[in-house]
């Protein structure tokens, strides 16, 4: 039993004048232990909305279905047992080091606040030398120093190095990362991305790394679900869903990357734009909109998730038929 | 630190200056002179020329700063001609009285405004905060003077239950409990009327540095950390919100100076703006030039120091 | 000739400090820079946060003064032009900003967004000018009927297009685009690129293109200069600089970039170790004591390095 987080039919909705809209509709996932699970989408995809679902980090949401860390729900805890367990046992990494810190305290005082909050036994030198061993473990040099430095004083790198030691600092079972090096450099982003991947071996959690950047996902994860519109719309693991994508959306994003297009050739585009929340429609295939071309009956009218092959779920039946309208065969993703 | 506040010193110098040039200027283009309120109009228009020459009227105006200048840093503001007294003895008994009621009035801004604002901030939107809201609305709509009116006669007169004139019992003994006790209920009530009223801008302020700061990111970091909501508040909410407020204190000293002016008239109370208001319908203005440099001094002293507080308790400011 | 000529480009700050505010040390965002760029061609500047490329851009197009050296569009330099006397270099060079959502002004319709640099420098009659709009926004590809729209009434890729269509409004021969995608989703990212790409082609463009983003910059860019603390460390063809690069810091930017095959992590793990154990050892050999690059040397007819003074 190594299933850490099992997320089944989650559903997050916001009321926005007297209606409710889900951000997150019916989302089913499985993290296990020392494991990286990648959530890719773009903006308004819900990857986001799911972090803060399971962190319980919305204010004024209504949460349906269920999430179990380690066998409890965590849906409906009342708010001092999922304090109990936030900063414990699920740790956040956020995607702006600066924002993410308060401005007004010294580094130190940041992280040993978690150490205050859940393992209030250790004394004050004790959590002292436990700070400095965190800023160590994450890479920063001269750690005594740093302890006493402002965020502000701190470097981009640095900074994200800090608001790691705090999500880790009491060596949680579940790491949520969301988009933790979009603010960074190229070169930082690496650094980053193999201290998250040394801390997943150290303490040998189970990972969500929420990210728009399909790069990111190849270089670190083990599973990955593509989220378009608040659903989970292709999940497989990663050798799999990178060389043999079924669904239109994951197959058109692949398309559209840079970095693996011929020089100075077309990109692929996707037509037409993202839904906004509001306008997500209520029944159908959500990504119908976006390729006219696939005729409505391929599509199902209340979209299911398939499973194309033993780990690899796809929703909608519409992928059986997708094809590209102005390409010969781009239906292999070539490395 | 010391070099910035020796810096912002060294800045402040300049303003004092070009202020009491302003002020002695101003003193001068007002018609009439020191002599023209002290000498029986019969005398000989000769003999108050050569008083004038006597007295350095008649030299240019620089000159006649000059001498202003360097006496009022010795002390010497000239004579008040209404009282026949030194300016500086006149107002210097003044001053004490005008403190006391500053300090009150900031005690009592503070004690109403931070628990309205931290309820306002952190309930917001709730009928508390509509409450509190209207309350701060009214603040700003009500002018000061009436408002004070209106308290003077409804507590002062009406029900009786303040004194109405004065800054202590008349006939008691200084130094004594009683006569400290007396000062303290003389100032209750003006302290009081102006302190709902100037509070208003703090209530909002930190109304809305509370709100600002509790959907802030680090915030979220703190909840993801597991902090309790009460603790989210105390360590990170309140206190981040507080400092805007304490940057401010320097400001709000120099609002008091327009407020204790109108309230020292309405409650008759011996300060220093009620004498200015009098000193300027009497056309006493050696009192005058006095207070308005010791007001402008204030007013840049206050500045100085919200500049101070916010560099103390800012880091991000703050100079190593 | 070269449309666009920079030549020992420098953008020196001062810093204000001491008791009296007087001078310290400038910051030297930019500090010698050179490089050309041909009518119709994409050069590229690459670099992190704090290496120059964003003041290079700005101080092209007169938003940060220039300290010395010079700029010449078309063979004349752009610094001896007092503001207002010749403003002709103004309709040639325009640029596009990195984010869609602040640079529109939320309060003006698109029409007043996109005809503005028209009102500026052409005398056009209303029915004009509504016309000229309509036609420039059919060519980003929005509806002519929304002139009257305001800028959050659209996407942020089609914002991003109404930022392009007041660009392109005077036909102008340089747009200077600094990180014009990296606001926007990856779908609509390559929209904007593809967009970019075909006016290039049919106005005959030439663009500088500011990016931290290496995967863009080789999709897009005919000719790279890296930049490292407010130098050139490396400037080359888009194959000089992908395929040969030559300064330690552009192989560790390179190496950096995201591989797109999982199974190539252990291969590039392997690589990047070594790549970072060659820019610590050789870190000392290519930059001098205050830790900048030291002046470019050619390597071939297009490709120059800052290569240490041996080896």
């Amino acid at each position: 039993m190594d299933e850490l987080l099992q997320i089944e039919h989650l559903t997050t909705s916001f009321k926005i004048s007297d209606d409710y809209y889900a951000a997150v509709d019916d989302v089913s996932l499985t993290v296990r232990k020392n494991e990286i699970v990648a959530i890719v989408g773009e903006s308004g995809s819900g990857k986001s909305a799911l972090a803060f679902s399971i962190m319980g980090l919305h204010n004024r949401a209504s949460i349906t279905g269920t999430i179990r860390f380690n066998g409890q729900n965590l849906v409906g805890l009342p708010p001092s047992k999922m304090n109990s367990l936030r900063g414990k046992e699920i740790g956040m990494i956020f995607q702006d080091p600066l924002s993410a810190l308060n401005p007004l305290m010294i580094v130190g005082a940041q992280i040993e606040e978690a150490l205050i909050l859940h393992q209030p036994s250790l004394s004050k030198k004790e959590r002292k030398h436990r700070v400095i061993e965190l800023l160590t473990q994450v890479g920063i040099p001269s750690p005594d120093l740093v302890y006493e430095n402002y965020p502000h004083e701190l470097s981009g790198g640095m900074r994200q190095r800090v608001v790691i030691a705090i999500a880790v600092a009491n060596q949680p079972k579940l790491l949520i990362a969301d988009e933790p090096t979009t603010a960074l450099d190229v070169t930082i982003q690496l650094q980053i991305l193999d201290l998250i991947r040394k801390l997943k071996n150290d303490i040998e959690a189970g990972i969500i790394l929420i990210t728009h950047d399909l790069g990111v996902v190849a270089e670190m994860a083990d599973r990955v679900a593509v989220m378009y519109a608040g659903q989970i719309v292709e999940m497989a693991d990663i050798y799999t869903l990178l060389s043999n994508p079924k669904h239109p959306y994951t197959r058109s994003l692949l398309q559209s990357v840079t970095s693996t297009a011929e020089p100075k050739s077309t990109l692929y585009t996707i037509q037409g734009i993202v839904p906004s929340l509001k306008n997500l429609p209520r029944q159908g295939c959500r990504f119908a909109p976006r390729i006219p071309w696939i005729s409505e009956s391929a599509h199902e009218e209340q979209p299911e998730m398939h499973e194309a092959a033993p780990g690899h779920y796809v929703r909608c039946s519409c992928y059986n038929h997708f094809y590209f309208p102005d390409k010969e065969d781009s239906n292999v993703w070539r490395f | 630190m010391w070099k910035i506040v020796a810096r912002r010193i060294t800045i402040m110098i300049p303003q004092i200056l070009l202020l009491s040039i302003f002020v002695f200027l101003l003193a001068k283009a007002m018609p009439g002179d020191a002599l023209s309120g002290l000498i029986d109009p019969n005398i000989d228009p000769k003999a108050i020329a050569e008083k004038r020459i006597q007295l350095g009227l008649n030299k240019p105006w620089y000159e006649q700063y000059w001498d202003w200048i360097t006496s009022a840093l010795q002390g010497d503001l000239g004579q008040s001609f209404r009282f026949k007294m030194p300016v500086t003895e006149l107002v210097g008994e003044r001053m004490a009285n005008t403190f006391w009621l500053s300090l009150a009035t900031l005690v009592f801004t503070y004690l109403i405004a931070i628990p309205l604002g931290i309820i306002s901030g952190r309930y917001n939107d709730t009928l508390a905060d509509r409450m509190i809201t209207g309350y701060t609305y009214i603040g700003f709509a009500a002018p000061l003077f009436i408002f004070a009116l209106v308290m003077l006669w409804v507590f002062g007169f009406h029900f009786g239950w303040f004194p109405t004139g004065g800054s202590v019992e008349p006939g008691s003994t200084p130094g004594t409990a009683a006569y400290i006790a007396s000062k303290l209920y003389h100032l209750l009530l003006p302290a009081l009327s102006m302190a709902l009223i100037t509070t208003v801008t703090t209530v909002q302020m930190l109304r809305n540095e509370i709100i600002d700061t509790k959907f802030k990111d680090f915030i979220v970091t703190a909840r993801a950390k597991g902090a309790s909501e009460s603790r989210i508040y105390n360590r990170h909410v309140l206190r981040n919100s507080l400092l805007p407020i304490a940057a401010f204190f320097g400001y709000e000293l120099t609002g008091l100076i327009g407020g204790t002016v109108f309230i020292e008239s309405i409650f008759s109370y011996p300060g220093m703006g009620q004498l200015f208001l009098s000193s300027i319908s009497l056309r006493d203005f050696s009192v005058v030039t006095a207070l308005v440099l010791l007001y402008g001094v204030a007013s840049i002293l206050g500045s100085l120091l919200s500049d101070l507080i916010l560099g103390i308790v800012d880091p991000r400011i703050r100079i190593k | 000739m070269a449309l666009l000529e920079v030549e020992q480009l420098k953008v020196h700050f001062p810093i204000r400090g001491g008791l009296f505010g007087r001078k310290a040390e400038p910051v030297k965002a930019v500090d010698g820079v050179r490089f050309t760029i041909e009518e119709g061609q994409t050069y590229g500047l690459v670099g992190e946060s704090g290496s120059g490329k964003t003041t290079t851009g700005r101080a092209i197009i007169g938003l940060n003064p220039i300290t010395s050296g010079d700029v010449l569009f078309q063979g004349r330099s752009l610094k001896r032009i007092v503001r207002g006397s010749n403003q002709s270099f103004r309709r040639d060079i325009q640029m596009i900003f990195q984010d869609p959502y602040s640079s529109l002004n939320p309060k003006k319709r698109v029409i007043d967004i996109v005809a503005e640099p028209l009102r500026n420098f052409e005398r056009m009659s209303g029915q004009e000018e509504k016309r000229a709009v309509q036609e420039l926004l059919e060519k980003v590809g929005l509806s002519p009927d929304s002139i009257h729209k305001y800028p959050h009434e659209f996407s942020g890729g089609q914002r991003q297009r109404i930022g392009i269509a007041r660009a392109i409004a005077l036909k102008p021969k340089l747009i200077i685009a600094d990180e014009p995608v990296s606001a926007l989703d990856l779908s609509v990212q390559a929209q904007v690129l593809n967009f970019m790409r075909d006016i290039q082609k049919e106005l005959n463009l030439a663009y500088l293109l500011i990016s931290h983003d290496l995967g863009i910059i080789r999709h897009m860019c005919d000719y790279i200069g890296i930049m490292y603390k407010g130098r050139h460390v490396e400037q080359g063809t888009t194959s000089d600089i992908f395929g040969n690069p030559q300064h330690i810091y552009t192989k560790r930017l390179l190496s950096a970039i995201p591989d797109m095959d999982p199974n190539n992590r252990e291969k590039q793990l392997q690589l990047r170790a070594a790549v970072n154990l060659e820019y610590k050892e050789a870190y000392n050999r290519f930059f001098d004591e205050q830790g900048l690059a030291y002046p470019l040397k050619p390597l071939s007819e297009t490709h120059y390095a800052a290569m240490p003074e041996r080896g």
